[in-house]
């Protein structure tokens, strides 16, 4: 194993490498005692706050599960419906006309700058009787939705723009030569190409909706995965475990889909087919005014 | 329309100072924090290098609203850790930098692997040809370049976390969002007003951000 900092290691090299990593473990032991320590003598270590998410299956069939269900629910609907919205303004933004690509760069832009966390609160504000009256129980979902869709369908209007960019320029020679006009080059050779070299970089969008449903538990009342921690630390009293417990599934599926879409990219720029542009997890960036698309809330 | 602003209830100016604030002490924990994970993650040590990636990996896939809401109910609340702080008020402030630290750093530390893979092989070869050592090569030859090579990157970190200070709202710290909250709760009448304000006072935090390190970005490029 070789690398650019660094041979491959020595005896002299091994021997310092042991030595740093007693003083890690050295290290790590001493903040994981002190923080077990800590929350042993707070009761957090004691086994009836961990049992219930093995013994009591209530635990997971009345707070977990449907927690997990709405937070998918959420994302899901989300990604369907900014999704095309966000094809819309990618092609939108790559418009001939400059009264398209104006209104729209705009739009993009401007949605891209605010928190999704605002998105979200504003939405809440246009669910209520004033404007669209969406009855209070399904309210706070909505609008964990709507701010969603408006902030994820600006940010997929970049990445459609990106895909569209990464194709090789001769792909819109050839259609030109055989004579397609520009709407007929765009739906026929660019976005279906442009769809495939993006799907990484959707699927991990998907990552940062999954995560951001969370902020509409905080603070509209959306009953998603994260708010389930109320109701189950209520009951058995144990803040940290069930906080513990509900990260651990936020990892398992974000971590699940962030392996799909790497295992994606790598099949898509291995395979013959594809004109080998692909859009990979963390290559849509444009500065101005810039939004990381993995680095969502 | 705005009349709202001048009532003198709303404190607009103050509530986007602590967002200020709250991603100034941020970013720079988080490059302090990211620049010693990437530093782990591309050492000779094998230890250091596994803890950098699960790290890296666990707290990524975690939303930001978890880990803020869990310094203030598990570290806070459970384990009475107030980090110095000793109103309210100050400890949920220090609660969520500490949040936005731990989140942002694993992004500064991917972006700034990127960078460091941007250095050509040979200079690390001839460094050490001539002798220097992984902490030498790495803080004299390999880092000033990827740093160089990263501020695009960094740029959109920075402008992320920007936005993800909104999430401090969540444990009660009185930045933009909570104050739109409140404000989109008490002026029904003006919400389309309310979201203006706030949407431009975030639109004229992130672009001069963006503005201004694209354009350092551009000046300092190592050109190859």
């Amino acid at each position: 194993m070789t690398s650019v900092l660094y041979d491959t290691p020595g005896p002299k090299a091994k021997a310092r490498n042991w030595i740093y990593s007693g003083i890690f473990v050295v290290l790590f032991g001493l903040v994981l005692w002190w923080a077990l320590s800590l929350m042993g003598e707070k009761g957090q270590l004691d086994a009836d706050k961990w049992s219930p998410f093995v013994t009591d299956s209530q635990v997971w069939t009345t707070y977990l599960l449907p927690g997990l269900a709405e937070t998918l629910k959420a994302g899901a609907l989300a990604m369907v419906i900014a999704l095309p919205l966000g094809a819309l303004l990618g092609i939108g933004r790559l418009s001939d006309h400059a009264w398209v690509r104006g209104p729209v760069g705009a739009w993009v832009e401007f949605f891209r700058a605010i928190p999704v966390l605002m998105l979200m609160l504003f939405g809440n504000a246009l669910m209520a009787p004033r404007f669209l009256d969406v009855p209070s129980d399904t309210r706070p979902f909505w609008a964990v939705v709507t701010g969603l869709v408006l902030y994820n369908s600006a940010v997929i209007g970049e990445i459609v723009r990106a895909g569209v960019l990464s194709l090789p320029r001769g792909q819109t020679d050839a259609a030109k030569a055989i004579g397609m006009r520009k709407g007929q080059t765009m739906f026929y050779v660019l976005i279906p190409q442009a769809v495939t070299a993006m799907l990484p970089a959707l699927v991990s969008q998907l990552v940062v909706i999954l995560k951001d449903t969370a902020l509409g538990g905080a603070l509209l009342g959306f009953a998603e995965l994260l708010s389930s921690n109320r109701q189950i630390s209520a009951n058995y009293s144990n803040t940290i475990p069930s906080l513990v417990v509900i990260a651990l599934i936020y990892i398992v599926v974000n971590f699940a889909l962030t392996t799909f879409a790497s295992q994606l990219e790598g099949r898509l720029r291995k395979s013959k087919k594809s004109t080998g542009a692909v859009l990979g997890t963390d290559e849509i960036d444009d500065p101005v005014p810039g939004a990381n698309t993995a680095a969502g809330a | 329309m705005f009349d709202f602003l001048d009532s003198g209830q709303y404190d607009v100016l103050g509530a986007f100072w602590v967002t200020v604030q709250l991603t100034l002490y941020s970013a720079v924990g988080s490059l302090i924090w990211g620049t010693i994970l990437a530093g782990m993650r591309v050492s000779p040590v094998p230890l250091l290098r596994s803890f950098g990636t699960a790290y890296v990996n666990l707290v990524r896939n975690t939303p930001l609203t978890l880990l803020i809401i869990g310094c203030s109910l598990g570290l806070s609340q459970t384990l009475g850790i107030s980090l110095g702080g000793d109103t309210f008020k100050e400890t949920g402030f220090r609660l969520a930098v500490l949040g936005l630290i731990a989140y942002t750093g694993t992004f500064v530390c991917e972006a700034l692997r990127s960078g460091i893979n941007t250095v050509p092989v040979g200079q690390a070869e001839a460094a050490r040809a001539l002798g220097l050592s992984f902490f030498q090569v790495l803080t004299l030859i390999v880092l000033p370049q990827a740093f160089r090579a990263v501020i695009a990157p960094l740029a959109n970190v920075l402008i992320a976390l920007t936005k993800n200070t909104t999430v401090a709202a969540t444990i009660g710290v009185a930045e933009a969002a909570l104050l739109m909250k409140e404000m989109l709760e008490n002026e029904a009448q003006a919400t389309f007003a309310v979201f203006a304000v706030f949407a431009l006072g975030f639109v004229l935090l992130t672009l001069p951000t963006g503005l201004l390190l694209g354009w350092v970005a551009k000046r300092v490029a190592v050109k190859r």
